[in-house]
């Protein structure tokens, strides 16, 4: 006994706290072009090194290189961009109306923007993503009237949710956008469900589960990678690493393993890690495990390596628990820079079009709010009625709540 | 009319409901090639095959979280929970999601989900083969709960689960699985085949949810009891000589409260019995409605008779099941009240 020096308790803690210099040198960062593009139909287990690399595509001077690059055409390409723009002046406006009192909460993408924008174009129509409340680049990219989103953030009497939901939790089955809960990680595992469901009945439909960094603690998420493995569901489960949740570093929710695409590996999962920044690299691996999905191969796990360059929320400070200029030394960029710079080289884009078309942008989204508060915002104009918080509880409301309803008066 | 057993009765429902809706599936642990551990699903993953019956790991949250997927994609699933006592894992995905799936997406997305669970004491379970948490359900806006007492009842009520567009919970008391039990033990158990209730009509029929029924007619007390107390209330009213009325709820939520209060209002009084703890349980809530809507019709207080505030015990089994002698104590204070 008196040879056994004392235990000793573990507790991970960032590189860095507020007050320091922004340190990223832990993190491994492979040449764009570097890893290989195995077929869609590889076996996990010859596959096991895609957990621990990057996949990524644009190099640093903007050129797409390597066996990820080409799923896109140039068009597509300059449309993503306008996706991601669109997305950040979205955010930047919604941001104003929380500060502005015009609804009571916003949660913003930036930097994360290629994630979702890209996924959504690797998908087909009735393809379901099972999303979290960080993911408005598939309804942006899918075409979703933004006037219908802020409908919902301002919980006005045209919000599709009728006023029951958070602003940002989003529903759309049309653009295969599942409800957003507030329950961290819940999606993921239905994400699965639905997939199986796909599958029980001889289907061509796949499903996307998305999940955060920190929430991969969840329950749910080990549940999900069960299940999908068990049952080889055609689902494609994202995991989205932007480092933070709330306060929270990345290492605290994947301890001791190396990266979040390895926990797939332990589950026979094909598991790939991915620059989250690169718009052409999400792309590129988000086809390929769609395709391996719809040909029936099964699922497959991804990581997105990007920086939650926002607050968490509007309710968050993040200067309490990280350096100020963290997000300007990530050493993945800035994914809408990244993707322009690489149009510029091929002289698809110019500094011009990208000013013109930020302009442009921003009046679409302006137009949009102001349509949008004609319909009012959470204390002004237009709200849903208060029979609305009754309906839609069950089918047919039962006796109990028709009692209440008349209590309260309606 | 052929007589089953509840087992028998619960698995012809999802054979009826499987044959009728291609997009009903049922799944859960050991359900599928074994057919469960209580033989609820024998021979339906042998006739349906494994994409309509099948087994499950063992994650009680897996098996919600892909059955809400499922309904969520347009699929009917009926899932299994081996023991009620072992649903709380899932519990988040039955409170957070599927109960309010329907409410959040203003119907864009709905949960047409049955959780089926054997549930209740009486069987020398121990603390985690014996709970009722029916009053963790009854309290979740969005859920129905069912609990059936006999195996006309059962297959009926499940078949109207499977085809409810709402999600719901399926409590089987394990202790009927066999036969009707008043909560003596030491008599010898009564199969369904002796019993009128075990009468169950092949092919589809539905017991309507929400609706509770009169077991017996009387005028002088109401109990108001679900699953086995039904027969110990039974029980307890032939032993005391009392002319109760029995009322089997059946469904918890929605629930039947017209035949309640028409009820106390004709007998003045009302005892309570669940096997399920006693503070928060659903008797609070029946009392509550009772005294709301019955006051001045009531001749004596309203008196709870339930398991008591602790967790399920063992070797003291007939200790804390809610008996005949109990509830028939209760009966005897309250028309003495």
């Amino acid at each position: 006994m008196t040879d056994t020096a004392p235990l000793q308790f573990h507790v991970p803690e960032p590189e860095v706290r507020p007050g320091g210099t922004p340190d990223f040198s832990n993190v491994r960062i492979p040449e764009a072009g570097s890893v290989r593009r195995p077929d869609i139909d590889a076996n996990p287990e010859s596959i096991r090194d895609l957990a621990y690399s990057i996949i990524r595509v644009l190099n640093r001077d903007g050129e797409a290189v390597g066996p990820w690059a080409g799923s896109l055409t140039d068009d597509e390409l300059a449309e993503g961009l306008r996706h991601m723009m669109t997305l950040r002046a979205f955010d930047a406006r919604m941001q104003m109306a929380q500060r502005q009192g015009k609804t009571s909460f916003y949660m913003q993408h930036m930097g994360e923007e290629a994630v979702s924008c890209a996924f959504r174009r690797a998908l087909q129509p009735g393809d379901m993503n099972f999303p979290t409340y960080r993911q408005a680049g598939l309804l942006i990219a899918d075409g979703y009237p933004m006037v219908e989103m802020m409908n919902q953030i301002y919980s006005n009497e045209s919000d599709p949710l009728k006023g029951r939901q958070l602003p940002v939790m989003y529903s759309s089955k049309q653009h295969g956008f599942f409800s957003i809960s507030g329950n961290l990680a819940t999606q993921f595992v239905q994400a699965v469900g639905w997939a199986m469901a796909s599958a029980i009945k001889n289907d061509t439909r796949i499903a996307a589960g998305w999940i955060g960094d920190g929430s991969t603690a969840e329950s749910d998420f080990h549940a999900a990678l069960v299940f999908a493995s068990t049952y080889r569901a055609p689902v494609v489960l994202n995991i989205v690493n932007n480092q933070w949740a709330i306060s929270t570093f990345q290492g605290i929710a994947r301890g001791g393993s190396g990266t979040f695409a390895a926990r797939g590996l332990g589950f026979g999962l094909p598991a790939l890690r991915v620059d989250g920044n690169d718009y052409l690299a999400v792309h590129a691996v988000a086809k390929w495990a769609v395709e391996r999905a719809r040909s029936n191969l099964g699922p497959t796990l991804v990581e997105y390596v990007t920086y939650r360059v926002g607050a968490h929320s509007t309710s968050d400070d993040p200067s309490a628990y990280r350096p100020k200029t963290e997000s300007a030394a990530w050493p993945l960029g800035d994914p809408v820079i990244r993707l322009k710079n690489h149009l510029i080289l091929r002289g698809l884009w110019s500094e011009e079009r990208h000013k013109q078309a930020e302009a442009e942008i921003l009046d679409t989204v302006i137009t949009a709010q102001k349509e949008a508060e004609r319909h009012g915002t959470l204390h002004a104009g237009g709200k849903p009625s208060t029979r609305d918080m009754f309906e839609g509880v069950y089918a047919e409301m039962p006796p109990h709540l028709r009692r209440q309803r008349q209590q309260a008066g309606v | 009319m052929p007589r089953m057993t509840m087992i028998e009765a619960i698995r012809g429902a999802m054979d009826v409901s499987m044959e009728r809706d291609a997009n009903v599936v049922v799944f859960g642990e050991d359900v599928g090639y074994f057919g469960g551990v209580f033989r609820c699903t024998q021979g339906l993953q042998q006739k349906y095959g494994k994409s309509r019956c099948f087994d499950a790991p063992i994650s009680e949250l897996g098996i919600v979280g892909t059955a809400i997927g499922m309904a969520t994609y347009g699929l009917r699933p009926c899932v299994e929970i081996q023991f009620a006592d072992y649903m709380y894992p899932a519990y988040d995905q039955i409170v957070s999601e599927a109960a309010r799936l329907r409410y959040r997406s203003n119907g864009e997305f709905t949960c047409p989900l049955v959780v089926r669970m054997p549930t209740g004491g009486g069987i020398f379970g121990g603390q985690t083969h014996s709970q009722s948490p029916e009053a963790l359900f009854t309290h979740v806006s969005g859920l129905k709960t069912v609990v059936p007492s006999n195996p006309y009842d059962a297959k009926g009520l499940l078949i109207a689960a499977i085809e409810d567009p709402d999600p719901v919970i399926f409590l089987e008391p394990k202790r009927l699985y066999n036969g009707p039990f008043d909560g003596h033990h030491d008599r010898p158990v009564t199969p369904w085949s002796k019993h009128e209730l075990g009468e169950v009509p092949e092919g589809h029929y539905t017991v309507p949810l929400g609706k509770a029924v009169i077991r017996r007619k009387g005028a002088a007390i109401t109990i108001l009891a679900y699953g086995t107390m039904v027969y110990v209330a039974e029980a307890a009213v032939a032993e005391t000589g009392i002319d109760a009325e029995i009322i089997d709820l059946r469904t918890l939520l929605p629930l039947d409260l017209e035949t309640i209060v028409a009820s106390v209002k004709k007998t003045g009084r009302c005892v309570v019995i669940h096997e399920a703890t006693l503070t928060s349980g659903f008797g609070a809530e029946l009392a509550a409605l009772v005294q709301e809507n019955c006051f001045f019709h009531l001749e004596a207080p309203i008196i709870r008779v339930a398991g008591w505030d602790t967790p399920y015990p063992h070797a003291q089994e007939w200790d804390y099941f809610p008996g005949p002698a109990r509830l028939g104590r209760a009966l005897v204070d309250a028309m003495e009240a």
